[in-house]
């Protein structure tokens, strides 16, 4: 299976704070790696990382991001806007407010064709049409024609993303591409894009806050906390192993119906995420984990459990004794630790 | 942040010192500014051939001390530019606040009032107004303070309403509260800071309106020496002896520019932002 | 739309009629016209029969209905000193002032709207600093002095450009290029505001991510969001620079509507001073209807109103 994106050791730093810390994440061909974190773990600006897309002020620095054979960290901004658009791609959050308002969706569209592939104006309406009935879009003639104003969060979403794949781009990079949606918008999204994955073999990376997404459409999963990727493994493997102590108070903390007994409480943990600056070192969930010793603000190692599964904690993977079931209910008064 | 301090602190010397030329002026004259001496007239400033240490700045077409007309001419300015700002100040808010607080008809009266200023061509109507009643230094500060309020009456309506629309006046409100109490200890202490901005802006053009006027021969009357009647009376002149007009339009420059930016710099200190 | 349309027309109407009341009083209760007439050696009787031949010692109000009525015909009285029609004056007398104003706002956006555009992208930084000095400056200026320096420099040192009158369009240079200054401080803000809050937007960074040109993303998507307002700001400030036209038009000796108000406001010929400030008074109000019609047509969210 073929690495369509390598990201090595990426940091990122925003004048004296550290919002990513050295994280490294490979997205093959075919297949959705997610990334997943609370807010302002630093995953967002990781993928407008790759994409070169920073705001001002932002210092990115990274051992290699390969995309195919080129390391876009050696890349001028000029060939790597040749790039965007066209073998990689992004799509955001906010469907509401990623369009411009002042033009109609096809002249959006069919600029992306224009700009890389050149084709003339009726060509590229043509190809935009045919693009937006792929992603399910009804009357695709006259939405070309319509303003962004006039469509629902939905069918703007559904723009997006066929604007994004117009020039068949080999990576995908999708910014909670469902968390402005309504729910049922969303599951409908997340179908669309697992058949286009399918259909065109599609490198997804994925950026959620939700499990329930991570479940239903990754393969690989990297979870992140305060600017490191903490636990690292296949989807199956983390659901049913999950080692570090933060990816387990995650999981203990989604409220299953049926398994969580009334009265119990909901799982959380405790603590809010810290603002790391660049002198910082250690453990950065230390404050917030049952199991914080001394030694944990000394940097800690990378374990692995197996090939693909590996974690950021000096705990030993079979540390709990119960390494099955990543969802534990939580008992009154603790924090959701396992015994 | 340090630009703004950096605009701050110039605008805030250059006027500091220009007021303080104002109040002292005539302590600070080294001539009587309307002694005319006709022997000694048009002598240059004391950088060119031909000056003398007794009239820094040089004499004009009569004679008169040129540096000491332009100190008078400071204090002329700043009492235009602080007379303005209150009457105007006191005018535009009340109507602003009346409007931004009562809302409703009240409201579409303020803002039918302020479009009717708006439109009023200013220089026009004011050079007939001192054209009607005669030109003096007081004539000029009334008819100035009853025309530039408009600024002042639209950003105090903007802030009153928002203001209006926060909790801690709505809970005085039905704390049982009484209007003027309400407008006097909550909105007011709020809109403060624009005002603040407002005034060094109309300051700013209260003092460029009037040098016009001035120079139009309908503002501040001869021998006063207002700036812009000092480039009016010179423009005769202008082109064999150009400093007579240099040093009164640079003193305007000078002062209006750091007006201008004691008004940004306050602007970002004060957190006024949307206000131009 | 219509009925936004319809009001907006009703409210100008107002608004140019309150004016006019506004100078119409102010010339007929200031002063005396016919003293001002019959000149400083009159007798006491001829001043009275002048009055009355004028109608001068009538009641305000009836000589306010007498003069709307005629306006409405489209008289508008005659002047007192050049002893014509008020209306051929002023119909003499615009084209100059227009002119002057549309090349002034020609000038004023050419300069504003790059500047604006390069301190936005330069946001933070010297360029931006030093663009709003010069915007600053620029304010700080007085409009007569800059004539006037401007004369000295191109016009006499140089010897480039006329210095008083229009005889060619070379006339118009120079004082256009002073009442730009008027327009320019506050379209470079807006504009500059305005690139600003574009750069940042969402819709920005979905064209970066599109990979599409430095020259699209800025001027097709950013300044075409970002002009909206200005091109509205941009007609009030011709409003604004039409209605101070009178300093420049003194300055450089040119023979405009504003020059003319200002002639007859020395002396004391009323008829023409108000009808200088009505016309003034209107062609703000088309002007802020225009730019009001302008937004709205200019955003597609607003045109379905």
């Amino acid at each position: 299976m073929t690495a369509v994106l390598e990201i090595e050791d990426l940091s990122v730093q925003f004048g004296a704070q550290a919002a990513v810390r050295g994280i490294s994440l490979t997205v093959r061909r075919g297949e959705t790696h997610c990334l997943v974190g609370e807010s302002g773990c630093g995953k967002s600006v990781s993928a407008l990382s790759v994409m070169g897309l920073l705001p001002r002020g932002a210092r990115p620095n990274a051992a290699r991001i390969m995309f195919g054979d080129t390391d876009l960290c050696r890349l001028s901004e000029r060939r790597l806007a040749r790039l965007r658009g066209d073998r990689m791609a992004m799509i955001f959050q906010e469907p509401m407010t990623s369009l411009n308002p002042a033009y109609t969706v096809g002249s959006q569209m069919t600029e992306v064709l224009r700009r890389h592939r050149g084709t003339s104006r009726g060509e590229a309406a043509a190809r935009a049409a045919a693009m937006l009935e792929r992603v399910g879009v009804s009357a695709p003639e006259m939405r070309l024609g319509q303003f962004p104003h006039q469509l629902s969060g939905g069918l703007r979403q559904r723009v997006m993303i066929a604007m994004a794949l117009l020039c068949e781009p080999e990576l995908l990079i999708a910014d909670e591409p469902t968390t402005a949606l309504d729910v049922t918008v969303q599951a409908q999204i997340l179908r669309l894009l697992a058949a286009l994955q399918r259909e065109l073999g599609l490198a997804v990376l994925l950026i959620t806050h939700d499990l329930g997404i991570v479940a239903r459409t990754a393969h690989l999963v990297s979870v992140m906390y305060a600017g490191e990727i903490v636990e690292q493994a296949t989807v199956a493997e983390l659901f049913a192993a999950p080692t570090h102590p933060y990816t387990r108070g995650l999981l203990a903390s989604i409220p299953v119906p049926g398994k969580v007994r009334r009265g119990e409480r909901l799982g959380s943990i405790p603590g809010i995420v810290p603002t790391i600056d660049h002198t910082f070192s250690g453990c950065a969930f230390r404050d917030r984990c049952a199991q914080a010793i001394n030694s944990c603000a000394a940097p800690v190692p990378v374990r692995e459990m197996s090939n693909e599964h590996r974690y950021r904690c000096r705990l030993d993977p079979a540390w709990s004794g119960q390494n099955r079931c990543g969802l534990v209910t939580a008992k009154a008064g603790s924090s959701s630790r396992p015994p | 942040m340090r630009r703004h301090r950096a605009s701050l602190w110039t605008g805030a010397v250059i006027v500091g010192f220009t007021a303080l030329v104002a109040i002292f002026a005539p302590l600070l004259t080294p001539h009587d500014p309307f002694a005319q001496n006709l022997a000694q007239r048009f002598l240059p400033p004391v950088w060119l051939p031909g000056g003398s240490a007794a009239h820094l700045l040089g004499t004009d077409q009569i004679g008169r001390d040129y540096l000491s007309r332009l100190i008078l001419g400071a204090r002329i300015s700043m009492m235009i530019g602080t007379t303005t700002i209150l009457m105007a100040g006191t005018i535009g808010t009340t109507l602003g606040v009346l409007g931004g607080y009562f809302g409703g008809p009240v409201d579409r009266v303020v803002m039918f009032v302020v479009s009717c200023r708006l439109a009023i061509p200013l220089i026009l109507v004011a050079l007939t107004v001192v054209a009607l009643i005669g030109s003096s230094l007081a004539v000029v500060m009334l008819t100035l303070g009853l025309l530039l309020w408009e600024r002042f009456a639209v950003v105090s309506r903007a802030t009153t309403r928002q203001v209006c629309g926060l909790d801690y006046v709505a809970a005085a409100w039905a704390a049982g509260c009484s209007r003027s109490w309400i407008i006097l200890r909550e909105v007011l202490p709020n809109i403060v800071n624009h005002l603040i901005v407002i005034a060094t802006i109309d300051m700013a053009i209260a003092i460029l309106l009037e040098a016009a006027l001035s120079f139009l021969g309908l503002g501040v009357p001869p021998p006063l020496p207002s700036w812009g009647l000092m480039i009016a009376e010179a423009k005769d002149y202008m082109f064999f002896k150009p400093w007579v007009i240099e040093i009164p339009g640079l003193a305007l420059l000078v002062l209006v520019l750091g007006i201008n930016l004691l008004g940004d710099g306050l602007r970002d200190a004060l957190g006024a932002q949307a206000d131009r | 739309m219509i009925g936004y349309l319809l009001r907006s027309l009703v409210l100008a109407l107002l608004v140019c009629l309150t004016v006019l009341v506004i100078s119409f009083t102010l010339s007929h209760i200031g002063g005396n016209l016919a003293i001002n007439l019959a000149g400083p050696d009159a007798s006491a009787e001829s001043i009275a029969k002048l009055q009355h031949e004028l109608g001068l010692d009538r009641p305000l109000p009836v000589q306010f209905l007498d003069w709307a009525n005629r306006a409405a015909h489209g008289d508008l009285g005659d002047s007192f000193l050049f002893h014509e029609k008020v209306s051929h004056l002023i119909a003499t007398h615009v084209p100059m002032t227009f002119t002057l104003g549309i090349v002034a706002i020609a000038i004023a956006l050419a300069v504003a709207l790059p500047l604006g555009i390069l301190a936005a992208l330069h946001e933070g930084d010297g360029i931006d600093m030093a663009i709003g000095l010069v915007a600053l400056a620029g304010q700080a200026l007085p409009s007569f002095w800059l004539g006037l320096m401007l004369i000295i420099w191109f016009g006499v040192d140089l010897g480039w450009l006329p210095i008083s009158g229009v005889d060619d369009w070379t006339g118009y240079i120079l004082p256009a290029f002073v009442l730009a200054f008027v327009a320019i401080p506050a379209v470079l803000r807006l504009t500059r505001s305005g690139m600003v809050d574009a750069i940042r937007s969402d819709y920005v960074r979905t064209a970066r991510a599109k990979g599409l040109s430095r020259a699209s993303i800025v001027l097709k998507h950013a300044f075409r969001n970002a002009a909206m307002p200005v091109v509205a700001v941009a007609a009030v400030q011709l409003g604004f620079i039409l209605g101070g036209s009178v300093v420049v038009e003194v300055v450089f000796n040119i023979r405009g509507v504003g020059y003319l108000g200002w002639e007859s406001i020395q002396k004391g010929d009323f008829p023409v001073v108000q009808a200088v400030v009505l016309l003034f008074a209107v062609i703000f109000v088309v002007l802020t209807l225009l730019a009001d019609l302008l937004g709205a047509a200019l955003d597609p969210r607003l045109r379905a109103r």
